[in-house]
Formats: structure tokens, C-alpha cells, sequence
């Protein structure tokens, strides 16, 4: 984070609904955030959340209708591009921001060498010559770790494995040196030992080329290792962001607190119970009055299924969207947390603070 | 001693490919299942996991091999044998999202094996769908709905409810959570446990989800390439892994530990996994392995054990 | 915000609430026709063909005269307000002939599609749900049958069994159930390898219950797509074949009948020709776009 002012992408009150045939479905019902300068955000829920339309809306790939802005501002490096029609959102695809998929395949040409794919965005954003493009094809195939890069160039796509599709994807989004690059749950399709590798090539491209990145995943195991910034979305809204240590040492929300006891952990023994969120998210066709979470939290009061409880800051750039913070439940919340411990590892976190 | 519910020797399971080919999805698998236990199996797609266990539950026939189930061979079973084992052993599907007749309610879902067993009808038996309900967390209005109106753990509690409506003693759960989310996980997961608890069930648990086979497992098998590579008991073999693809498989996970996460050494395997068109010789592992030697390539491993009920395949364990 | 202490009493999660379903229930044929509605063509031709088929009823009741009475005194008159359609060369109501020729046209186009779906949905079915070698069999029998030109297939037929409204409607079922039979198998090879089939498989349903209760309803919506345009091509190869004079005999008449009398006086009195073309179109289109309508209604990938 060394450029801790620099703003690359800022989200303002995005709210995106789509248009059915039994209503609107309020996709998202008010996002705020911004990704800085080589920062790694992570946006994480579960399907519904809104976490994809989040992203979808930002490159404007959502269909208009059904999807429809209702209200909001995008801003890339300070340049309002919340109006931007179709082509001017294709001259910044590619150049300034780009986005991989869960599904390599359904994003690459299935007719078209690996090695044009990659050309296309170089013809259409930069002026170099046939041959410079040509070095610069291999050189990103090298950087994103494809072997025997010139043979590879002229293959198709189904020749490829799945790790392999997700490592030209990559290599389409980065060639022309994004300021911004969108992953949209890059590993969710991919196997453990796989996932393993593109992880480790994205924290590479992270750090070498100060790309920003937006990921956007339903792993927390991922989030542990690649975030630096983690924005936890529910129903349509954030309900809680912070940094890593925020979100899994001391989380705020009841929600946050639901998906960390939700997770076995490969590292430990632990044979206790996990500790399940009963219910299922709520159809935003009907959001409810209160919080979204209500009719789910075990700590739900009567204030929660009447107001929407808004976002309030605990620490820098740590905020939660919960009424037990709220003084009037104070007693409350001292109860609960004598009785538990929320968040992983609580007493690790202790420790490390204690002696760092 | 523990009674054996299930044994599975030298199970192998060959496709006959159109273009000619031959897919070894499970090649010469061995293992068996204790009564009330739940045995996990692991391995990345297409290591022939779900394929075994299909071919266990009966829905194919086997290639080669032996599968029998309380002392009963499954592919020499008389007529009523084979009903009775289509009841005893139930199976619960990856994807909630076509795992269930879209063209039927709840009710009839949830109601066909009864049907099918003749076990009840009429008022008794709306009773008895109406408990299931209940016991997988569902509401009682539920039952005239359709599939497609729930969601993806809702459906896949439906699909529990279904298996358990015909009291089964055994359930092959081929990946019953790598559709959902991660605290509808959690639910279907406890939920599992709890039943297994109640009614004594024994499960084959399949899944690529290392943490939950760890959190749900007595004892774990890990497969790669349509074999066995090894089995231990669940805590033997997540603290002390001997096979070198088990150890990568296990570093590869990120914990949801930021601190944890940035202490625990990952080892990256080369390459992709092979297609299980074209297995390598010897050692399917081989040109993946970081401690591969020329003499991985001449002979498959044997699948022995190594220190008590710890079986390994590699030669250089 | 200013909220009373008291509403921060401690109320816990409902477990009501949170497995709630707050859509209403549809059926999967009630959403069907919830987007089929939302179709304007499709109800346009729905309401075209239903007016269509009431007028075949009441149509010729509606004129003094019958359809197969000849007047000499009044041939070929123009459409107007005595004749509305006008009167052929023998002085017949055209009015008459063409609801009657629509009785005919309607019933053979029906009667067509509906025994070439039963033997398709048959025989396909047995194909796919078996497989092996009598499915091979019966798929190399359909690839013969099918190479075989199909206007010779039909001429043998009305050879050996004359012309007549059955024979029609023989000829056409025997030659149209064999693309139906291959999308049947199709449907049912790609169900059978579906989770729910196998569930079912699992559960230990046999046979009966996997046709009946899993396999043919999912393939109902498939089979009803080529049904609704296997009768505008039943009833378009009727009209063919009466149009080349294999077909209807008069004084029995159908709608291609008429265009092939029509076409003799073309030159002179083109509305005997036009009338009965202007009926068969629109009601192929009208069944076209109602099928079209159909297949988007029924499509999964739509649904949501």
C-alpha cells in the first residue's frame, strides 16, 4: 500500500435492480467502496449476495434491461464513467480495466488462436507494429507461466486445460497493462492444485506490474490469502469491511461472525459442530423493512426487523452495518461477548499484537 | 471386532469411449466401510471419486471387481436382494439443481421412495413427508411447491429428505455441498451429522473440499486418477500425510486464517493433471511429483500399509 | 437515529421466516402460460386459429345454400354481398367450400400430427430408454425410411389405399413420425443421463415409473413444440397433394382442392384461386408463430 492516496476505481451508492416478471429484484441496494493504487479489495458472499452484479455493473456488462441503475457513480482515476455508453466503456476495457471469469471457455473465441486473442486488445488500444505485438503476445504468455510460449501462441483454446484457459485469460486482461483488473471467482471452477498455482500468479502480477484488483469470491481461504482489503456483502449491501485482521480477528457482524464459524479448517482438529446459519438469504423482489439478516442472526432484536441498520466505523477503514454496536444494546453485546469468541483464532491475534 | 458394511475389492470401472478410447475412471480400487462410520473420499475432478462411488450404490455395472454389501455380493443379487439394497443404500447428488425432477412437487419428490417400497400410503403417508420435512428443516407448505422455487440448499435438504424417506442404513453422498454456499454448507453438513447420529447411518462421503471430508470424516481415502493413493484414518492423515500428492493437496488449501495462512509453506505441483485418457505409466502421479525417480515410471505402486491402518502408494514412502 | 431502549430487546432468529418462500407457487404449465401470454404473435395466432375454428363449425351454417349444391344459374360470382366469397364454376358457395375445405384441412392436419407424435414418442421412446442394438436398429430403419423420397412413399399409399381423408392422413403420419421418433430418442438419451433419472435409478423405480412419471413428462414440453408444427406441415401436405389431384376428391373439398380449382380460372377469376391461398397462409403462419411462441415458453434456459 504505497500509494495510499491514489484512488483507482471509487463506487458511490451503486444501486442496480432488475426488472422481472414478478417485480423488481433489487440486486444491489447500495454499495460504496474504492480500490487504491496496487491493492488487492476482495468482495465476498454468497450467490445472491450481489457480489458479481457488483462487478458487472461496474464494466457495464449487466443487459439494460432487465438490469437498470437506479442510482450511483462509478469514477475510474477520478473520471466519472457512471453514463458511459457501450463504446466508450470498450475503448476503457482492455486498456484501463479488465475482467476475468469463473468460466475461461465461455470467454474465449473457440475459433481463434490463443495467440490473436491475446493481439486483439493490443491492435485496438495501442499503435505497436505487427512484430513488437508479436514479442509482446510471447511475453505475457511467459509471465503468466505458459510453457513453450511460441508454440503455444498458435493454438486453440480447446487445447488448452482449464488452468491453462485461466492463465490466457489472465494473459488477455493484462496486456495492455490495466490499472484496474476484475476477477470474478477466477478459481471457483479450477481444481485445489490448480488454484493454488493462479493464485500465486496473481499475487506475482499484483506486485510486479501494481495492478489493482477486485476479487470477487465466496472463499474465505482465498480472501486469507490474497486480500488486503475484504468488503462482505449481503443481500445486495455491504454489511461489513475492513482489512484482513478486521474481518477475521474481529469482526463486527453477526453475519461475518455466521461465515467464519461456518468453515472447517483444514489445518486444525477441531470436531466441535460448525456453527451453521440456519435460513436462507432473503428474495430481494421483497427486501425486508429492518436488516436483511434478521430473520438469520441468533442476536436479532426487535429494532433490527424494523430499521435498516446503516454503516458505522470501528477503526480505520473498519466499518459494520449492526444495531448491536448501537449503545442502547450495549448490555447486550457484553454478554455475548463474554460467552464467545468471534472471528478465527481470536487468542493468535492477541499474541501477535501482544509481541509485534 | 467392527462389522464391515461395505467392501470394495479390486473395483475397477472402464468406459468404452466412442472414438475408441478407454477411460479408466476407477482402475483396481480396494476399501471398505465400517458400520456407523463415515469414510471421506478426495481427488480433484476426474479422479474417478463419483464414479466409484455410482458403481458402488449399483447404478453401473462394474468392469471388474467385487462389491458387496452386508455379506451380499451387489451384482449376483436376487430380484427381492436387490430391491431390499436399493432401500438399504440411498445416494445424495451434487447438483440440488438437477438432481430433482423439476416436473414434480415436493411431496411426490420426497414421497417416491415410499412409493416405490411400498411402505405406506394415504393419510400415513403425508405424515410421514410432512416429519421429513420437518426433520431436514423444511416448512410444512413446502410440500406442493416445485424445485425450481428453492433454493440451492433448500433443494438439496429436499434431496436428504428423499433418501431418508425410505429408512436407509447407508448413503453414498457424491459431493452433496460443492454446489452450496458456505453456511448453507454448514447447515447440510450438521444436518448429515445429526441424521447419522439418530439413525445410525454410515456414509461414503465424496467431496474435493479437503476442510469439510476433514471436519466430517472417520477415516479418509484419497484418490488420483481412478486409484487409491491413501487411507488413513482421518486425523493420521491430515497431520501426518506420507503420499506426496496428499501433502500438496493439503498445503494447496488457503486457510481462512490470515496470519495461519502466511505461515503454512505451499507446495505448487507442476503442470496439469494428466487426462485420465492417458494415465501415465507407473506411478499416475509421476510427472507431477516432486520426488519422482526413474523407477516411479516401470511398475504401478502397490497401495500397502505403511504403519497400522495408514496405506500408502508410493515406492518411496 | 433516536430509537427507544425497549426496541433493543433481544428476539433471536425465526426460523419461520428464514426458510420463507415469499413468491408464489406456479406450476411449471402455469409459468408456461404466463410467458406464452407475454407473446403478442403467439396470441394473436391463438386467437386467429381459435376464431378460425369456430368459424369451421358455424361457417357454412351461416348461407342458405350448401357447399356441394350446384346453382348454373349464378357461376362465378364475384364476392359481394349475395355471395360473400363469391360462387365457383358450378355455382357452389365458395363461402361453403371454404369452411368445409377448413373442416377437412383442420381435422387432417390434427389427426396427422397427432398419430405421427404416438408412433414417434413410441418408437423413439424405445429406442433412447433401451438403447444397444435395437435402438442401432431402429435408427438404421429411420435413416432408410427417411432417405426414401417422401412423395413416392405417399403416391404408393394412396395407390393401394385410394384417396379419402384416412388414406390422407395415413400417408403423412407414416412419413412424419420418423424426424419426431429421432427427437424423442434424443430427449430421452440426454435425460437418462440427468441426476434425476439416476436418483430415480437409485431408489429403485423401475421401468414403468421412469417412463411415465420422469421421462415423458420432461419430454411433454419437446414433443407438444413439434406437434404445433407438425400440423401446419400435415396440413400443408394435404393441400399439396389435393393441389396435384391425389388428394380430396369433390364434391368433398379441402383448402388445397380449392386453390388447385382455383387455379384453373386463375386468369379470369383470380379470387377462386386467392381466397383459399390467403387461408392456407395465414393459418401456417399462424400456427408457425404459435409453436415458435410455444417453444420459447417452454424453454428452461428462459426460466427463472
Amino acid at each position: 500500500m504505497e500509494n495510499e492516496n491514489k484512488k483507482v476505481l471509487e463506487v458511490e451508492d451503486l444501486r442496480i435492480s432488475f426488472d422481472t416478471y414478478a417485480g423488481e429484484v433489487q440486486a444491489i441496494r447500495g454499495i460504496s467502496f474504492d480500490v487504491k493504487e496496487g491493492e488487492v479489495v476482495a468482495i465476498v458472499g454468497e450467490s445472491g449476495s450481489g457480489k458479481s452484479v457488483t462487478s458487472q455493473g461496474i464494466m457495464k456488462l449487466l443487459p439494460t434491461p432487465p438490469a437498470r441503475y437506479k442510482s450511483g457513480a462509478i469514477r475510474l482515476e477520478g473520471k466519472d464513467i457512471t453514463g458511459y455508453n457501450r463504446k466508450q466503456m470498450e475503448k476503457l476495457k482492455g486498456s484501463k480495466m479488465a475482467m476475468i471469469f469463473q468460466d475461461p471457455m465461455t470467454s474465449l473465441n473457440p475459433t481463434m488462436k490463443v495467440g490473436r486473442q491475446i493481439a486483439e486488445g493490443l491492435k485496438k488500444h495501442t499503435n505497436l507494429s505487427k512484430d513488437k505485438i508479436h514479442s509482446r503476445v510471447i511475453e505475457l504468455l511467459t509471465m503468466v507461466g505458459i510453457p513453450d510460449p511460441d508454440d503455444r501462441a498458435n493454438r486453440y483454446p480447446h487445447e488448452f486445460s482449464g488452468g491453462m484457459r485461466q492463465r490466457v485469460m489472465i494473459a488477455i486482461a493484462l496486456a495492455c497493462e490495466p490499472k484496474l483488473l476484475i476477477a470474478d471467482e477466477p478459481t471457483t471452477a479450477l481444481d485445489v492444485t490448480i488454484q493454488a498455482q493462479i493464485l500465486k500468479l496473481m499475487d506475482k502480477l499484483n506486485e510486479e506490474t501494481g495492478t489493482s484488483i477486485i476479487l470477487i469470491t465466496h472463499d474465505l481461504g482465498v480472501v486469507a490469502k490474497m486480500a488486503d482489503r475484504i468488503i462482505v456483502m449481503y443481500a445486495g449491501k455491504p454489511v461489513e469491511t475492513g482489512n484482513k485482521h478486521d474481518i477475521f480477528y474481529n469482526p463486527k457482524h453477526p453475519y461475518t461472525w455466521g461465515l467464519l464459524g461456518a468453515l472447517p479448517r483444514v489445518d486444525t482438529d477441531k470436531k466441535e459442530p460448525l456453527k451453521s446459519i440456519s435460513g436462507t438469504p432473503p428474495d430481494l423482489i421483497s427486501p425486508p423493512k429492518g436488516c436483511a439478516f434478521a430473520n438469520r442472526c441468533e442476536h436479532a432484536m426487535e429494532v433490527c426487523l424494523e430499521h435498516d441498520p446503516a454503516m458505522q466505523e470501528y477503526g480505520e477503514g473498519h466499518t459494520a452495518a449492526c444495531w448491536l454496536h448501537h449503545p442502547n444494546a450495549k448490555e447486550y453485546l457484553d454478554q455475548i461477548m463474554e460467552k464467545h469468541s468471534f472471528g478465527v483464532g481470536g487468542e493468535k491475534y492477541a499474541n501477535q499484537n501482544a509481541g509485534g | 471386532m467392527r462389522t464391515k458394511m461395505l467392501e470394495v475389492e479390486g473395483l475397477k470401472k472402464h468406459f468404452h469411449l466412442s472414438g475408441g478410447g478407454v477411460l479408466k475412471a476407477v482402475d483396481d480400487v480396494s476399501f471398505y466401510v465400517y458400520e456407523g462410520e463415515t469414510l471421506g473420499i478426495v481427488g480433484e475432478s476426474g479422479c474417478g471419486k463419483s464414479t466409484t462411488g455410482r458403481a458402488v450404490k449399483g447404478i453401473y455395472g462394474i468392469t471388474e471387481g467385487k462389491v458387496t454389501f452386508n455379506g451380499k455380493n451387489i451384482t449376483s443379487m436376487n430380484k427381492r436382494e436387490r430391491k431390499q439394497f436399493a432401500r438399504d443404500a440411498q445416494m445424495i447428488f451434487q447438483d440440488p439443481y438437477s438432481s430433482l425432477n423439476p416436473r414434480m412437487t415436493v411431496g411426490e419428490l420426497i414421497g417416491e421412495g415410499i412409493d416405490i417400497h411400498g411402505l405406506m400410503r394415504g393419510k400415513k403417508k403425508v405424515k410421514r413427508i410432512y416429519e421429513l420435512l420437518d426433520l431436514v428443516g423444511l416448512n410444512k407448505e413446502h410440500i406442493n411447491r416445485f424445485p425450481h422455487e428453492f433454493s440451492g440448499g433448500q433443494r438439496q435438504r429436499i434431496g436428504i429428505a428423499r433418501a431418508l424417506a425410505v429408512d436407509p442404513k447407508f448413503i453414498v453422498c457424491d459431493e452433496p455441498i460443492s454446489a452450496l454456499d458456505v453456511s448453507i454448507q454448514a447447515q447440510v453438513i450438521n444436518l448429515l451429522e445429526d441424521l447419522q447420529r439418530e439413525f445410525q447411518l454410515t456414509y461414503l462421503f465424496i467431496a474435493h473440499d479437503l476442510s469439510m471430508v476433514r471436519h466430517i470424516s472417520d477415516r479418509v481415502g484419497v484418490m488420483y486418477l481412478g486409484k487409491l493413493i491413501e487411507m488413513a484414518s482421518t486425523e493420521e492423515l491430515f497431520t501426518n500425510p506420507m503420499h506426496p500428492y496428499t501433502k500438496a493437496l493439503i498445503s494447496a488449501i488457503p486457510v481462512p486464517d490470515p496470519i495461519q495462512e502466511e505461515k503454512r509453506e505451499t507446495i505448487y505441483l507442476k503442470g496439469d493433471l494428466p487426462s485420465p485418457m492417458n494415465v501415465p505409466s507407473g506411478c499416475p502421479f509421476r510427472n507431477r511429483c516432486p520426488i519422482a525417480t526413474k523407477e516411479c515410471a516401470e511398475e504401478v505402486p502397490a497401495f500397502e500399509e505403511k504403519t497400522d491402518g495408514h496405506r500408502v502408494a508410493c515406492i518411496h514412502v | 437515529m433516536d430509537i427507544a431502549k425497549e426496541k433493543f430487546r433481544h428476539v433471536g432468529k425465526d426460523n419461520e421466516k428464514g426458510e420463507l418462500i415469499t413468491r408464489k407457487s406456479d406450476s411449471f404449465w402455469k409459468d408456461v402460460w404466463r410467458r406464452l401470454s407475454g407473446n403478442k404473435a403467439a396470441m394473436f395466432s391463438l386467437v386467429f386459429l381459435v376464431l378460425l375454428l369456430i368459424m369451421a363449425i358455424v361457417g357454412p351454417m351461416m348461407t342458405p345454400q350448401s357447399y356441394n349444391v350446384n346453382d348454373l344459374m349464378n357461376t362465378n360470382q364475384s364476392p359481394g354481398k349475395e355471395h360473400w366469397f363469391g360462387t365457383d364454376s358450378l355455382g357452389r358457395e365458395l363461402w361453403d367450400r371454404v369452411w368445409i375445405g377448413a373442416r377437412v384441412s383442420i381435422a387432417i392436419g390434427f389427426m396427422a400430427a397427432i398419430f405421427q407424435t404416438i408412433i414417434g414418442l413410441i418408437i423413439g421412446g424405445i429406442a433412447g430408454f433401451y438403447g444397444g442394438r435395437l435402438d442401432m436398429f431402429i435408427m438404421r430403419f429411420i435413416d432408410v425410411m427417411i432417405s426414401i423420397p417422401y412423395l413416392i412413399f405417399v403416391i404408393l399409399i394412396m395407390v393401394i389405399m385410394g384417396s379419402g381423408i384416412v388414406p390422407i392422413v395415413i400417408a403423412i403420419a407414416l412419413t412424419g413420425w420418423l424426424e419426431m421418433a429421432r427427437l424423442v430418442r434424443g430427449q430421452i438419451m440426454q435425460l437418462k443421463n440427468e441426476e434425476f433419472i439416476i436418483s430415480a435409478v437409485s431408489l429403485g423405480a423401475g421401468s414403468l415409473r421412469l417412463i411415465f412419471k420422469h421421462l415423458i413428462p420432461n419430454t411433454l414440453g419437446v414433443v407438444i413444440v413439434s406437434l404445433t408444427v407438425a400440423i401446419p406441415n400435415a396440413i400443408f401436405a394435404e393441400a399439396f397433394l389435393s393441389f396435384i389431384g391425389i388428394g380430396i376428391k369433390p364434391p368433398m373439398t379441402s383448402w388445397g382442392q380449392l386453390a388447385d380449382i382455383g387455379m384453373q380460372v386463375m386468369q379470369v377469376y383470380p379470387y377462386q384461386l386467392l381466397i383459399p391461398a390467403v387461408f392456407i397462409s395465414l393459418t401456417m403462419l399462424a400456427l408457425q408463430l404459435f409453436g415458435d411462441g410455444l417453444r420459447d415458453a417452454l424453454d428452461p434456459k428462459l426460466r427463472k
